[in-house]
């Protein structure tokens, strides 16, 4: 194909991915080192109030944001700031003087590391869980008769397609102050139960839930991996002794392997995006994810105003995560494609 | 299956199990607000599970089915179901324009559900009434059902305007992201060149961004557009912030990497021979797309166009932070129901509006279950 006909054809999307996700990118990269503010005026006012013989009149001097004459809106400046709004969200000097003095738990109290420290821990736990119940699922689902399969896959997808807000919703109704489920533990276990109290709680439930969403499309993916295996070398492993553990151990795993990275690369790009969770559980008291970070800065305090250039620094920080998280597994994909191409 | 492999009993019975177990994981979330938002507040979050399915304070309260309306009602769920899978897909072939087969299961599949919720909400409740008076004991409640919940969301409430914005939006993001995703990962199918594989490495690192970057991004250009865009487009200039287009444009972006990902896959697997064959005949690359692989890649785009779709319609935060209130769509506007969700009843009426958004998702998977699946294993095994 020539370069002009592929240009053609594949202009318009790469218009749209400039415009939309190349060009946001430099435009946040540029306001986290930029601060906007109204600009500021002091002007005297004298207020007075009426007494007996004269009028009490007070002078102060009052901080007023000056309003331009022709639009009607409060006039802004920009200025540069370095680093200050990645200070702002960083905050190393507490981070610092939280080491220094040994209070490791002090770290977490501030947002952004409690965010890190939630995404990360987050991701990792997930993984193996996910993977794991995924495989379990599909080794049950091919076992079983033909005929509940269908129907099998239908509910499991369920959880996989209904939309994150709604899911952690409905589970957290499960769970929720008078909710059936905890009214189910308390009968059993005679205690007051809170699962919206506390944070270790709540992360539980959404690791659950991210499982219960996640685990789905793992299953999916490896039951059509599951209907490939070489039916030669399993008997041949049969032949040779091995138990059914080994036969999975070392015949069905092996032969799963890419499908487990794909799934794994996968599931790292989208729990380190966690963020509906938050949402649907109404946990930002108590747990906070980076996503979620920046969306607070960009959603309208009481004043009205977005923390703008905060929101770009966390974002900036947020994206240095995933490249990081990143690397390791696109050197693989580079190291492919020069190998394929010799 | 030979004997070697076959399975001991102990082994069946506990995949059989796991296998229940996960079932009921899976659908009870579910299932369960969907009988919670049909039930009065008393019930719904009643202590004992078989108040929460039978509802007695529902009951008490004048609504319920009796024995007459469940069995009616199956009977004419189970006739209608049939029929939409018997007869509904000849009707649409034979109505349906040629080459607008698509179109035409649009608004057949749209006049099937207005006709089932006429009479199924509309005239179903008159005949068991009528039937009730004269049943007997067969015709006294024991099932507490209210609609409620659903009245209010839709009616007091007005989220079939939030549902609107939810279609309107969807349906642009479908339309303009496989378009676009089509020629491109038509494109890059075809082109073994290193520039396809860095566009698709660049596509990559795009479709892992948080979505929270991008926005970080928009925000101040789209609050600001009117006077940033009025020396180039003078009055007309717009206000981007707040447009349901621009955010299907936004959409359709941050949806691109994985479209052409997708859609790549599926036009590797369209043999070249084809149109190299057309080219030979003479055809240009434009034409060949037309002429040759258009009428074979139907199935790859639907697919791919399911998870546009589920995209568009479950996304929270670009729709939060970027549309206002009166433009809300669906999913950020239950968000609304958790600041004024004080009362109970509050509670159930947020839990019917998330029935509500659930539902269509429910059929979605119902009719194209196989092509999700496919969709979910296209991406893996192609890599």
């Amino acid at each position: 194909m020539k370069f002009k006909t592929f240009a053609a054809f594949v202009g318009p999307s790469v218009f749209m991915m400039l415009l939309f996700i190349a060009a946001p990118l430099i435009s946040v990269f540029i306001q986290s080192f930029q601060i906007t503010q109204p600009v500021m005026q002091q002007i005297e006012v004298e207020t007075c109030t009426p007494g007996f013989l004269t009028q009490t009149c007070t002078t102060e001097v009052k901080t007023v944001p000056i309003i331009d004459e022709v639009t009607g809106k409060t006039q802004t400046t920009t200025a540069w700031v370095g680093f200050q709004s990645y200070q702002n969200v960083l905050q190393m000097d507490k981070f610092w003087e939280a080491i220094g003095s040994g209070q490791w738990r002090d770290i977490l109290q501030i947002d952004f590391w409690k965010a890190l420290r939630f995404t990360l821990m987050f991701t990792l736990v997930t993984l193996p869980l996910v993977i794991g119940v995924g495989l379990m699922i599909a080794l049950a689902v091919n076992n079983a008769a033909k005929s509940l399969r269908g129907p099998v896959i239908f509910v499991s997808l369920l959880p996989f397609i209904i939309t994150p807000v709604i899911g952690s919703l409905s589970i957290y109704w499960l769970f929720v102050g008078d909710g059936i489920l905890t009214a189910t533990l308390e009968r059993w276990t005679g205690q007051d139960i809170a699962m919206f109290a506390q944070a270790w709680t709540i992360e539980l439930l959404m690791y659950f839930y991210r499982v219960w969403h996640v685990a789905p499309f793992a299953f999916v993916i490896f039951y059509a991996g599951l209907q490939t295996v070489n039916m030669d070398t399993l008997e041949s492993a049969i032949i040779d002794g091995a138990s059914r553990f080994e036969r999975l151990r070392y015949v069905i795993v092996p032969h799963l392997m890419p499908l487990i990275i794909f799934i794994a690369l996968i599931h790292l790009m989208d729990c380190y995006r966690v963020f509906d969770e938050i949402i649907g559980f109404r946990s930002q008291a108590h747990v906070i994810s980076l996503q979620w970070l920046t969306f607070d800065f960009l959603t309208p305090d009481d004043a009205g105003n977005r923390a703008i250039s905060r929101a770009a620094a966390s974002a900036m920080l947020t994206m240095v995560g995933i490249v990081v998280l990143l690397i390791l597994p696109l050197r693989r994909t580079w190291r492919d494609h020069k190998g394929g191409a010799h | 299956m030979s004997k070697a492999t076959a399975q001991p009993l102990s082994l069946k019975i506990a995949s059989g199990t796991f296998l229940a177990f996960w079932c009921l994981i899976a659908a009870f979330p579910i299932v369960w607000i969907a009988v919670m938002s049909v039930k009065s507040p008393r019930d719904a979050f009643a202590a004992s599970a078989w108040d929460v399915i039978t509802g007695p304070a529902t009951r008490a309260a004048g609504n319920g089915l009796s024995l007459l309306d469940i069995v009616i009602g199956l009977v004419v769920l189970y006739f209608a179901i049939r029929w939409a899978f018997t007869r509904l897909p000849g009707l649409v072939q034979q109505y349906s324009p040629s080459g607008f087969i698509v179109l035409g299961w649009l608004v057949g599949a749209a006049v099937y559900g207005l006709i089932f919720v006429l009479i199924f909400f509309g005239v179903l409740p008159y005949v068991s009434g009528a039937l009730n008076s004269i049943a007997g004991p067969l015709g006294t409640p024991i099932l507490g059902l209210t609609t409620e919940h659903y009245v209010a969301v839709w009616g007091e409430n007005q989220f079939y305007r939030n549902f609107m914005n939810s279609m309107i939006v969807t349906a642009g993001v479908v339309t303009v992201s496989l378009t676009v995703g089509t020629l491109a990962g038509y494109g890059l199918a075809r082109s073994g060149s290193d520039l396809a594989f860095w566009l698709l490495i660049v596509a990559l690192v795009f479709r892992a961004l948080p979505h929270s970057v991008l926005v970080a991004g928009y925000l101040p250009w789209f609050i600001n557009s009117a006077e940033i865009l009025r020396p180039i487009l003078g009055d007309l200039s717009p206000t981007l912030y707040g447009q349901p287009w621009a955010i299907i444009a936004v959409l359709v972006a941050i949806n691109q990497p994985f479209t052409i990902w997708m859609l790549r896959s599926f036009f590797q697997n369209i043999p070249a021979e084809l149109d190299e064959a057309a080219r030979v005949d003479g055809c240009s690359h434009f034409q060949a797309f037309r002429r040759v692989i258009m009428p074979v890649m139907w199935p790859g785009v639907i697919t791919t166009g399911l998870f546009s779709f589920l995209l568009g319609y479950n996304d929270f935060l670009v729709t939060a932070l970027l549309l206002d209130a009166q433009n809300q769509t669906m999913v950020p506007a239950i968000a609304g129901y958790f600041n004024r969700e004080t009362t109970t009843t509050d509670q159930v009426e947020a839990v019917a509006a998330a029935v509500s958004i659930t539902a269509p998702l429910f059929l979605l998977v119902m009719v194209f279950q196989r092509q999700i699946v496919s969709g979910l294993t296209a991406g893996a095994v192609k890599g």
